[in-house]
């Protein structure tokens, strides 16, 4: 293995220079050789236009050592190239994503399908053959409020053999604007918008990374605050899929109950930033709304009130035959293939695989307080279902300890000046869905030249594709509202 | 059971009696109110990475407003956000507030097609569209329909299906890539139909406004009968949005 990679923490910058390139034989095999150990997986993968060449730059995360390997490879346009994916499935997406945006060729690539570029009505879905066999087309318009993707089953009888999930409607062109938008007020917005459930997670990798890249470091406060969000971001989340998971098996009182007590939490958030998703709270170098003794009284009191209801629900529920017996093996993914689909969040946390970045790549103030991520075995509904309930649990505790250490807030407005010129930055956020991942480089004159995003959607809808394998189709809806991924943060 | 009756009696009431003059809890950035303080307009304007500050005379344009709070955190007296939630209208224009204007944003009655109140003033399904948003709108309706806004109770609901719907309610900047679907949505709803932009994404583009991968065409063949802005639009907003446009 060529030995001369780049190890650096989250958060952290580097020089453009300082990153180790090789030809692209040792970049395949030393990418293979990498992520043949289960303590690594493959964080973010892209192309840029490096002068007249393309540049190909890995990240790959390792859990155990904490911290990330970067190395990069350039490559002709319009090059064709061994796939890497051919032997290790997890690079599958991001392969096709380099050749949709770039146009290069994975020869031997597993299944070339378009990620988001498939001109509606011109793609060619997967067929089998079959007397018995019938197809199954739903969307892109569901039937409930929610975004737009294409789900294409094919089954015997009530049995689920196959299910190919074509996304991309959403597609409006984040990274792009991200280049075109000079601004950071405008950039910031967009970092938002990339997943509106999720805006706090998303604008925290943006202003971790823009902060690497100026070299500055946010005080304490900005911190903490941006801690605190992420955690009721979370809460609010899981608080609001316990209730839909409830409506999708017609357990009304569960529906109406997680329903309404998703409300206190983003509620609070709007009496803090103004915003009830947290829009507006995360800003790069400052702390835009201050957190005061009166809102921690607030927060408290709706908490302690939250928390004897959602308590009650939650031993309803988990002791409800009729319930449990529709979440019970339902809809499973197994250890091994979250493992090759390179699964992060809760996808993988439900299926055995540990992976937080809270825990594994600490960001903010994470690192001292010691989350120890929850995991279950069984990869099922039940499983992802009860991960929410541990993970609401142990949210409460977080933010029962942040409150403890309360910091003082100026409300001062800062910049966190301009991005060092011919750097890269990287930032790991754990969003309520799992692993965000945002990657910026700048060229000689500071200006971002690239700017890359991985919502944890991005790995996981082949985790939903995958769990439905073997089940009836009506139990599909409960299986989707258990990942809950999104559309608009893989679209982009 | 025992235990299904105490949860029931521990929820109380959790219904908002009455949405037309409920409150936004704390801080909530409603419709703006622009001091006539003389601010350099240029730098003012500047200040807003949408583009929804104009000037001679100062203005914000609610349409394309991500409600940021940018421009109130620079200029403080020169603009502040009132937490008044009702901002949706049906005229564009009426989206535009000017310096030293402090009144409620409404409806212009004359310009609500008839058949909108004669037909749907009790009973009003809408088909929800997604079309390149980022999910917030879409939380934020599914929010109307819990048992705090109830937006079931006027017999305003969200259909599955486009044929028993009433029309479509828009969110997103429109990609292209969902510009076909959505056409064969409205088309798919029996006459007569109504259109509704939910959130400034959907009304003007946002911060998404002149990206290549959209297509807003839809909005140059159909008129648009309610326009509620916001990022995402507040559950108060959107429902006595649709309130104001069905009934008296």
């Amino acid at each position: 293995m060529n030995t001369n990679i780049l190890h650096i923490t989250n958060g952290s910058r580097v020089s453009v220079a300082e990153i180790p390139l090789m030809d692209y034989e040792s970049f395949r095999a030393t990418t293979l050789e990498l992520m043949g150990d289960k303590a690594r997986h493959c964080v973010s993968y892209f192309a840029y236009p490096n002068a007249s060449a393309l540049r190909l730059m890995m990240c790959i995360a390792d859990d155990a050592a904490h911290d990330i390997l970067v190395y990069a490879c350039d490559v002709e346009k319009g090059a064709t190239l061994t796939s890497a994916a051919a032997d290790c499935l997890a690079l599958e997406r991001y392969e096709r994503e380099i050749h949709e945006n770039w146009g290069l060729e994975f020869a031997g690539h597993p299944w070339y399908k378009p990620v988001r570029d498939f001109m509606p009505g011109k793609y060619k879905f997967y067929e089998m053959e079959g007397e018995e066999l019938h197809e199954v087309g739903v969307g892109p318009v569901h039937a409930g409020v929610i975004e737009p993707g294409h789900f294409r089953f094919i089954c015997n009888g009530e049995d689920v053999l196959h299910l190919e999930i074509q996304l991309g409607w959403q597609h409006r062109g984040v990274e792009h604007l991200m280049l075109e938008k000079k601004r950071l007020i405008e950039r910031v917005l967009l970092a938002e918008g990339i997943a509106g459930d999720t805006s706090v997670s998303h604008s925290t990798a943006f202003a971790t990374v823009w902060e690497s890249l100026c070299g500055f470091q946010p005080s304490k406060e900005v911190l903490w605050a941006r801690t605190l969000a992420s955690e009721l971001e979370r809460m609010a989340n899981h608080t609001g899929d316990l209730g839909a998971i409830c409506g999708d098996v017609a357990y009304q009182l569960g529906a109406a109950v997680y329903g309404r007590l998703r409300t206190p939490i983003v509620n609070f958030s709007q009496r803090w930033c103004g915003n009830r998703l947290g829009k507006g709270n995360v800003r790069p170098a400052y702390a835009p709304y201050a957190f005061t003794e009166e809102l921690r009284q607030q927060l408290l009191s709706d908490l302690a009130a939250y928390e004897r209801d959602f308590l009650e629900m939650c031993d309803k529920i988990q002791h409800f035959p009729s319930v449990l017996s529709r979440l019970d093996r339902t809809g499973i993914v197994k250890t091994e293939q979250a493992e090759s689909i390179g699964a992060v969040g809760m996808a993988a946390k439900c299926a055995g695989v540990c992976r937080d970045t809270r825990a594994s790549h600490p960001y903010a103030l994470y690192g001292g307080l010691n989350v120890e991520p929850v995991v279950k075995s069984s990869g099922d509904v039940l499983a992802r279902t009860e991960l929410r309930i541990d993970e609401v649990k142990q949210s409460l505790a977080i933010v029962r300890a942040l409150l403890e250490q309360m910091p003082s807030f100026d409300g001062q407005m800062r910049s966190a000046g301009t991005p060092a010129a011919d750097s890269f930055a990287i930032a790991l956020t754990e969003g309520w869905r799992g692993e965000i991942c945002h990657c910026a480089i700048t060229g000689a004159d500071g200006e971002l030249v690239a700017y890359k995003v991985k919502d944890p959607s991005f790995h996981n809808w082949m985790a939903l594709a995958l769990a439905v394998r073997g089940n009836e189709i009506s139990d599909f809806p409960i299986c989707n509202k258990s990942f809950n991924l999104s559309y608009c943060g893989h679209d982009l | 059971m025992l235990k299904s009756l105490k949860i029931f009696l521990h929820q109380g009431k959790q219904f908002i009696p009455d949405v037309r003059t409920a409150k936004a809890p704390g801080v909530f950035r409603g419709r703006p109110v622009i001091s006539t303080e003389k601010v350099d307009e240029k730098a003012f304007a500047d200040v807003c990475p949408t583009g929804a500050i104009g000037t001679a005379p100062v203005s914000i344009d609610l349409g394309k407003c991500l409600f940021c709070g940018e421009c109130e955190r620079c200029f403080p007296h020169k603009v502040h956000f009132t937490d008044d939630t009702h901002m949706a209208t049906n005229v564009r224009e009426r989206l535009i507030i000017r310096e030293g204007e402090d009144k409620p944003i409404e409806l212009d009655k004359s310009a609500i097609r008839p058949e909108i109140r004669k037909v749907f003033s009790g009973s009003l399904k809408l088909r929800q569209v997604s079309a390149g948003g980022d999910g917030s709108c879409e939380a934020e309706l599914n929010a109307t329909g819990n048992v705090q806004f109830d937006l079931g109770r006027y017999g305003i609901e969200f259909a599955a299906s486009p044929r028993h719907a009433d029309g479509v309610l828009v969110t997103g900047p429109i990609s292209a890539n969902m510009a076909k679907a959505l056409e064969l949505t409205y088309e798919a709803c029996p006459e007569p139909r109504i259109v509704v932009l939910d959130g400034t994404d959907a009304i003007s583009g946002g911060m998404f406004a002149g990206s290549p991968d959209l297509d807003r065409s839809f909005l140059d063949t159909h008129d648009v009968d309610l326009y509620i802005p916001g990022n995402p639009a507040h559950p108060l907003t959107v429902i006595n949005g649709l309130l104001d446009l069905t009934r008296e």
